[in-house]
């Protein structure tokens, strides 16, 4: 039986005021190009061992939708071949797939360094239980969801007992030294429990190194602020409340066009399970690919046609410009905006 | 209709249609009273909830416990700060047990 949750797949919408991302841009004379890649960032599906309430990929135990060994060739070439410096990792969970440690183990072979995007519980799925020490083994760049320091906000967001697990797993990293000498980087990523910002990263961040060493005695590098997508499960739990409108007016009008420079499709490819190709993992999610001009999968992917790209986009990018800016590796602008 | 629309919160800036350099005035004030200064944006803003609540303005309830979420607060420092607001309610009400005391002492034997 599926355990997903509800999900829609349309665009989000105001209903009094059109929302055009590009339109924006154009307004303020930007015309939005990717520079060179320097990130590989590959979904290798959508299975999951949690089902998180604001999941953008929609993704759970049920799903079955994983990248096959064949896929994970093309991807390994393609970083070779265009020497992309950063392989960054994502689901689902993606240690559950079965060429997971491959990537880790071929990307270090050819020098890049490699981020995956880490639940915490997961180490505690079966044939799991070693995870610490081979992202240790291998210097795995670790970034896990810990939306708040607190049980009740992450258990709302993530599910039942993950918060207790994920204490669990922050201390087992941290015994093999992650978080703890700058050498073997352990960062966390915060996004809102419901329908607003995220608050300035600088703030919010020295309240989670606090509050985690005084509570637990954990430690950590960085905390990265992330914006909830209106793509999928938070779409759909944004209707559901009655939020929709609300939400996507706070993310239009929090526009900041100093988050727009460092934008993350500016500086990555994505690529799902199946090797076809996006301008970020968002993108991925709604199925807009890359410029119909260009190479569809990574085993045609080659970085010099890639630089300069125009960029897919839709009202969900909105999410990644609103106030600081949101990506990946967190806020994108000093200033987040606000007047 | 009800007196208060949760629309309406959005159609502030409607009421600097007439005397807009009044309305200009106010909102420059009111922005820069947001700024990190001498208090943070987070302190600012936990403030604001209080005192939203001591005028009982649902605009400014549904504003403020945004801005304070935004900020970094979480529902239980929320919660002290409404409770802050009450209390000084509260004791502002008893302090006048005072002049009770003081106006019966006036007429009594």
């Amino acid at each position: 039986m599926s355990m997903s949750l509800p999900v829609v797949e349309t665009e989000p919408r105001l209903a009094s005021t059109p929302i055009d991302f590009d339109e924006k841009l154009a307004g303020l004379g930007i015309d939005l190009r990717a520079d060179v890649v320097r990130t590989l960032q590959v979904n290798v599906g959508k299975l999951c061992n949690q089902a998180c309430k604001h999941c953008h990929v929609d993704a759970g135990p049920s799903r079955t939708e994983i990248m096959t060994q064949s896929t994970a060739e093309d991807v390994i070439a393609a970083l070779r071949r265009s020497q992309i410096p950063i392989l960054d990792i994502t689901g689902g969970a993606p240690e559950l797939i079965p060429s997971f440690r491959y990537l880790v183990i071929e990307a270090r072979a050819a020098g890049a360094h490699v981020i995956v995007r880490h639940n915490l519980t997961v180490m505690f799925e079966q044939g799991q239980d070693d995870l610490p020490e081979f992202f240790r083994d291998h210097a795995v760049e670790v970034v896990s969801s810990l939306p708040y320091f607190l049980e009740q906000q992450t258990d709302a967001q993530r599910g039942r007992g993950v918060f207790e697990k994920s204490i669990d797993a922050l201390r087992r990293l941290n015994a093999v030294g992650y978080g703890t000498n700058g050498a073997l980087l352990l960062n966390l990523v915060y996004n809102p429990v419901g329908a607003y910002l995220p608050p300035p990263q600088f703030s919010i961040e020295a309240d989670f190194k606090r509050e985690l060493m005084v509570r637990y005695g954990i430690s950590f590098d960085r905390l990265y602020t992330i914006t909830n997508m209106p793509i999928k499960r938070f779409l759909d739990y944004l209707r559901r409340s009655g939020n929709e409108e609300r939400y996507m007016r706070k993310l239009s009008e929090a526009f900041n066009p100093d988050a727009v420079e460092g934008l993350m499709c500016r500086s990555l490819i994505s690529v799902d399970w199946t090797g076809r190709l996006y301008d970020c993992d968002f993108n991925q999610m709604v199925g807009l690919g890359v410029e119909p001009r260009l190479p569809q999968r990574i085993a045609d992917f080659d970085a010099v046609e890639f630089a300069g790209r125009r960029i897919t986009t839709a009202a969900h990018c909105f999410g990644c410009a609103a106030g600081a800016g949101s990506s990946c590796g967190g806020a994108l602008a000093k200033n987040d905006g606000r007047q | 209709m009800a007196y208060y629309e949760e629309d309406d919160l959005s159609r502030f800036s409607e009421v600097g249609k007439h005397r807009p350099e009044l309305f200009e005035k106010f909102m420059a004030w009111y922005q820069a009273c947001q700024e990190d200064g001498a208090l943070s944006r987070r302190e600012k803003a936990l403030i604001g909830l209080a005192v939203a609540h001591a005028l009982q303005c649902p605009y400014c309830i549904d504003s403020y416990a945004q801005s304070c979420l935004e900020s970094g607060s979480n529902l239980d420092q929320m919660t002290e700060a409404i409770h802050m607001a009450s209390a000084i309610r509260g004791g502002a009400a008893l302090i006048h047990g005072v002049q009770t005391h003081n106006s019966v002492g006036k007429v009594s034997m």
